[in-house]
């Protein structure tokens, strides 16, 4: 072990670790319509690409940075808003999967409506952040991943307040907890589902617009749900503590095994190795490490 | 970009045939089918590709009344890429008369095809792509990887880093990784690359992206470790642009990455930004309007409202040209073969003859307005690749700059490995090996 690069290992797990944060950041916004709903939103790759599109496209049009972003997150919540009226409540009480679905095939629409809307050309997206290494002992650390994860830091507290001590955060873990007494003591389904959906938007808005700047916007943003699943699978589909710890646990292990295990396999196992880390834990823990152990009386 | 126009995307996305110029059962009419993207994931790349194609075609229709009076139609069916609705758009499109020539831009879908289009007898385009054995003719009638198939790519790029480095000599004891994306056509070049590492002298170290390519981290630090000279990135749609910016991010030089063809364009570096200044790539075909037939295509197809592109800022892009080049190549084809039939509507198999003749040398690429757009080619019956020159550019920020003179890639050391693999192919699929008079003779 004498020979061990231990400086490159810390290099590759700390860039595993943030792009892990990267990965949390789309997974919070499928944890938050999961854990009020029970609905797996397939289509939150493709709400992370319309925002980030149309967020860009306004920008390339001349409206100031700020006017952008209230603009596409007004226009968000009008999606979310939307999206509730039309597509769930016709289906609620429906099974899960008919709901799943449905998120599937608004993922399909959603795209095409992004490229309708905004055209097919790819765009760059400047946040002002330099996606350049600084030097820590020896390991390049990108400032643009610490930005990231700051600000995944920062949304992740935001929603803990919010979910801790606003009214309508209450009204959320009511009717994650139990529908029906949420629906017994007088709380309004639609408008809490609305409201989710709408912050669901605000989530798609802040993740787009760094898997933007990082990728370019363009029409693969909507490929990194991808990435969200083993997230989900290995923290809990309703925890957003677990989105952060699963993003975190996926973006470190992916890493460490492309550069250590790769060659055993030819290389290029990250993608496909995630998922056997999440299948393997769905085994032994298949609420994930922080999700809700569903118990059911038959 | 019109509403009308928008919903004319709509009618693509739905999968509706588009008809631009209805072929009709004319006598003296060509028919192209063109299995288009202007939608999903790789609509950049189509709606450039397909669009310089059509203009050229409207160019010459509208400059030159047709081939020889011939006129030229065509249609669209939305692929999004795919297989299996490139295989349902030319099932659909087959059925329309007078079929000069298939151009599907797509690796996967001209796989699907090569059976079908055998049995056609229709010549199959893959300019710039394709399987590379199917240069041999002897074995692929109807197949034409046209200017470039990945060996000669892969030799392309191997000899610019030579004459960047002082001369084949000094590439012994250099080091260069070769980044490619994980898919068959990714991979396709990894014995090559094999063989001229032998060759050369120089050290190879070949690393997989995972489809679709969107995270690379692990890779570049990998590469950083590794310390090579060069880096080639053998990319595809996203990978591109994340592979500069992590580059960046890891403190690797921009200027010592190299692309490849299909990591040229500016859907590649855009996205990029600042990363990708310097950045230096490999292509067949010029970007820019300075050439003699994109003005002249801005001035006879876009000013009289004909033009295919919504953004005529993308008129002279990288995809809009080689979608040019493609057009001056299939038009020329069959103005070489109506020499020998006649200037009359041809069928698909005297269309291949005019491609197996297709001879276009620096003077005859000037008299088409497209000097400098691209050098030259002569493809013979068993040479379908037509020995094309490739030449390099770089990225400034804003535009591509030619910063090489045209490089010829290693023919004599590529042919009898190509050889090798379509003889193969042939046993395998009990395939009898063309000679010279066999494809002399067409079918009409």
């Amino acid at each position: 072990m004498s020979d061990f690069d231990w400086l490159f290992f810390t290099e590759v797990l700390v860039g595993g670790l943030l792009s892990g944060v990267m990965y949390s950041l789309v997974a919070i916004g499928f944890v938050l319509i999961y854990k009020t709903s029970g609905v797996l939103n397939f289509a939150q790759g493709a709400l992370l690409l319309f925002a980030a599109l149309t967020f860009v496209s306004l920008v390339e049009r001349g409206v100031p940075f700020a006017l952008a972003l209230a603009v596409t997150f007004a226009l968000m919540v009008v999606i979310g808003i939307a999206i509730e009226r039309t597509v769930l409540r016709p289906l609620t009480n429906k099974p899960p999967i008919t709901l799943f679905m449905a998120t599937l095939g608004l993922s399909y629409v959603m795209e095409g409506a992004a490229q309708l809307v905004w055209g097919t050309q790819v765009h760059a997206l400047e946040l002002g952040i330099e996606d350049l290494p600084f030097d820590v002992g020896g390991v390049f650390i990108s400032q643009f991943d610490i930005f990231a994860a700051a600000v995944a830091a920062g949304m992740v507290a935001l929603l803990s307040v919010f979910f801790r001590y606003t009214r309508v955060g209450l009204a959320f873990r009511a009717v994650a907890d139990d529908q029906f007494a949420a629906l017994a003591v007088g709380l309004r389904l639609p408008w809490i589902w609305a409201t989710v959906w709408a912050t669901a938007g605000l989530v798609a808005l802040v993740a787009g617009l760094l898997w933007g700047a990082r990728l370019g916007v363009q029409f693969s943003l909507s490929l990194v749900v991808l990435k969200a699943l083993p997230v989900l699978v290995l923290g809990g589909f309703d925890s957003i503590l677990g989105a952060i710890v699963g993003g975190l646990l996926i973006g470190a292990s992916e890493k460490l095994a492309e550069v250590y295990l790769g060659d055993y396999f030819g290389g290029g196992i990250e993608s496909w190795f995630a998922y056997v880390a999440a299948l393997a834990f769905l085994l032994i823990r298949p609420s994930g490490l922080f999700g809700q152990k569903l118990v059911e009386r038959v | 970009m019109t509403i009308l126009s928008k919903f004319k995307i709509a009618a693509l996305a739905a999968g509706v045939a588009l008809t631009n110029a209805l072929p009709a059962a004319h006598a003296d009419e060509q028919y192209f089918p063109l299995q288009s993207y202007r939608v999903g994931p790789y609509a950049a790349g189509g709606t450039g590709f397909f669009g310089g194609f059509i203009d050229y075609l409207n160019l010459i229709n509208t400059r030159d009344g047709g081939v020889n009076g011939v006129k030229l139609t065509w249609s669209e069916a939305e692929t999004q890429y795919e297989v299996e609705r490139g295989v349902e758009a030319y099932e659909r499109l087959k059925s329309n008369p007078n079929v000069a020539a298939w151009n599907p831009l797509s690796v996967g879908i001209a796989y699907a095809m090569i059976d079908r289009i055998t049995a056609d007898k229709v010549p199959l385009i893959t300019i710039n792509h394709g399987r590379t054995d199917s240069t041999d003719g002897r074995v692929f009638p109807y197949v034409f990887p046209l200017l470039l198939n990945p060996y000669s790519e892969t030799s392309g790029i191997v000899n610019y880093i030579a004459s960047k480095e002082g001369g084949p000599e000094s590439l012994k004891g250099k080091k260069i990784v070769v980044l490619y994306h994980g898919s068959p056509y990714g991979k396709e070049t990894i014995p090559i690359y094999e063989l001229l590492a032998e060759k050369f002298g120089f050290e190879l170290q070949q690393i997989e992206v995972p489809h679709p390519g969107n995270e690379q981290q692990s890779q570049w630090l990998t590469i950083r470790r590794a310390k090579p000279d060069y880096v080639v990135l053998r990319g595809w749609g996203v990978m591109n642009p994340v592979a500069l910016k992590t580059a960046a991010k890891t403190g690797f030089p921009v200027d010592h990455i190299i692309g490849n063809v299909w990591s040229n364009s500016e859907e590649d570096v855009i996205p990029a930004g600042e990363a990708a200044k310097g950045y230096t790539a490999i292509t067949i075909q010029a970007s820019g309007t300075e050439y003699p037939v994109v003005k002249e295509i801005v001035s006879a197809v876009y000013d009289k409202g004909l033009g295919n592109l919504e953004d005529k800022n993308r008129i002279g892009s990288v995809y809009h040209n080689l979608g040019i080049v493609n057009g001056i190549l299939n038009v020329e084809a069959v103005r070489i073969a109506q020499e020998k039939f006649g200037n009359r509507t041809l069928t698909g198999d005297e269309v291949r003859w005019g491609f197996e003749h297709l001879e276009l040398d620096p003077a005859r690429v000037e008299a088409l307005g497209a000097k400098n757009l691209f050098h030259s080619i002569n493809v013979t019956w068993d040479n379908h690749e037509g020995n094309g020159y490739v030449t390099f550019q770089q990225w400034d920020g804003k535009k591509w700059n030619v910063v090489s003179d045209w490089i010829a890639p290693d023919w004599a050391l590529l042919r009898p490995i190509i050889e090798k693999s379509s003889e193969a192919y042939a046993e395998e699929k009990g395939i009898k090996l063309r000679t010279a008079e066999d494809a002399e003779a067409a079918t009409n």
